[in-house]
């Protein structure tokens, strides 16, 4: 479950004001808006990437407003990926699982179990650098969901991909959400998306958030 | 533009080669035998290594507040930071001079002002303001959103910085590493007046350089700056091409 409750946030031009958005448990929620309306923002809320000047946050049962990145579980996709230059394939799945209590052995079986998943195991030792935006996109996808979140968030995960890909990178995000059933809120501006993944739809648009039709 | 660039490169050739053509092979190798120039070689390795080191160590964590965090006094600091660049480097020299009669300074100067360390000092103090500069702008290059998804995948901001950020910014360290070492190479003024310029103690390759010139032997003079030109320039290309093998790996 993902709760907004009269969130205020004021930055410059930019406001959202008293935004409440509500995605039940499970839900694979579809977020739309145009460009500049703060659909990032509201990632990077949910995140704990930046903070709110009034309102509070709840992820499952807790209340995690004031709660740094790294408490909050919650998986995070970026538009850009953010795949680190320096780390191949097999370390950038494993990372988030190097900072937590795992043996390495733990740590390399739910590393290759998820590169078996995500069809990476061909691309384990290779830089972000060489992998076509596909496969890059997998491998976030790999990295966020390796400490097996309850929540994901992606912002605009198809963005750049070529018709095919993009049909297959649907099938896989319809895929994850089955298998792991977790709530997942999808950030995009393409209705065509939206109406193929969406449970439920929001569109976000002068710093409200309202259900689409 | 070709023109005015293709002036300049020739010029830094022209003067590098009058230097080679106004020595010859013999007085090199007799200059370079000699007991005082080899101390000020050795000396000058291990003090460009430890001021370079030293550059580094403050550098990088300096170069990552000035980049990522934005405070009140910023851009005063910011200037501070740059004072060594522009000082004449006689009045680094003198300032450190004058700083190590005041207390707790004082209290440490007969083992600093016109020993090694002051050497070692003096070089660090102007070379780490380039270091810095150099590690503000690697840092500035590496955008915001590594952190922020390491963050968001169970760091901290020191595991973020370590894991993520530190080694995006290696050519950047290179670059800090090889500027620093190459303005401590050079170092003369601040050494001069701080640490002084007394045979086999406290002498680097420009005080033999400038001890030569003193003495009338040019040739001898000119050897030692060949010395300083090779250095120099096997520093550059050692890291250049360290830097290649990284970018290639």
């Amino acid at each position: 479950m993902i709760k907004l409750d009269q969130i205020e946030l004021h930055q410059g031009d930019f406001h959202l004001q008293q935004l409440c958005l509500d995605i039940p448990k499970g839900c694979y929620a579809v977020l739309m808006g145009k460009s500049g309306c703060g659909k990032t923002t509201l990632l990077e809320i949910l995140a704990g990437l930046r903070p709110v000047q009034a309102g509070s946050i709840w992820l499952g049962h807790q209340e995690v407003t004031h709660l740094k990145p790294a408490a909050r579980q919650l998986g995070y996709v970026p538009q850009d990926r953010a795949l680190f230059p320096t780390m191949r394939v097999r370390e950038q799945l494993g990372f988030s699982l190097r900072l937590r209590p795992f043996s390495k052995e733990e740590i390399s079986k739910r590393v290759n179990e998820m590169a078996r998943w995500l069809n990476l195991e061909h691309l384990m030792e290779r830089l972000p650098q060489s992998l076509s935006g596909g496969e890059a996109q997998r491998v976030a996808l790999g990295r966020a969901l390796a400490s097996r979140p309850g929540i994901l968030c992606l912002d605009e995960p198809l963005s750049g991909l070529d018709q095919d890909l993009h049909d297959e990178a649907c099938s896989l995000l319809e895929s994850i959400h089955q298998e792991t059933g977790m709530t997942i809120l999808h950030v995009t501006h393409s209705r065509h998306e939206a109406d193929r993944l969406a449970n439920r739809l929001w569109v976000i648009d002068e710093g409200q958030v309202r259900p689409s039709a | 533009m070709v023109v005015l660039g293709g002036f300049y490169v020739v010029m830094i050739l022209l003067m590098v080669l009058a230097d080679f053509a106004y020595t010859d092979l013999e007085s090199l190798k007799r200059t370079l035998s000699e007991p005082e120039i080899q101390y000020s070689l050795k000396l000058s390795l291990l003090s460009c290594t430890l001021s370079t080191l030293m550059s580094l160590v403050v550098a990088v964590p300096i170069g990552y507040i000035m980049s990522r965090f934005t405070f009140r006094g910023q851009s005063v600091v910011d200037a501070i930071l740059d004072i060594p660049i522009v000082l004449p480097p006689l009045v680094v020299g003198i300032s450190l001079l004058v700083l190590f009669n005041y207390p707790p300074f004082h209290w440490l100067s007969r083992w600093v002002v016109f020993e090694v360390p002051a050497v070692v000092l003096a070089q660090f103090m102007v070379a780490c303001a380039f270091a810095v500069r150099t590690m503000r702008v690697s840092f500035d290059q590496i955008p915001v959103r590594f952190e922020q998804v390491a963050l968001t995948l169970g760091c901290n901001r020191s595991q973020a910085f370590w894991l993520v950020v530190f080694p995006q910014s290696r050519r950047g360290l290179l670059a800090a590493g090889t500027l620093a070492w190459a303005r401590s190479l050079g170092e003369f003024g601040p050494i001069l007046v701080f640490a002084g310029s007394t045979r086999m103690r406290t002498e680097v390759l420009p005080t033999s350089v400038y001890l030569e010139m003193q003495s009338g032997d040019l040739k001898g003079m000119l050897s030692v700056s060949i010395l300083m030109i090779a250095l120099s320039a096997a520093v550059l290309i050692l890291a250049r091409a360290l830097g290649m093998q990284r970018i290639n790996a």
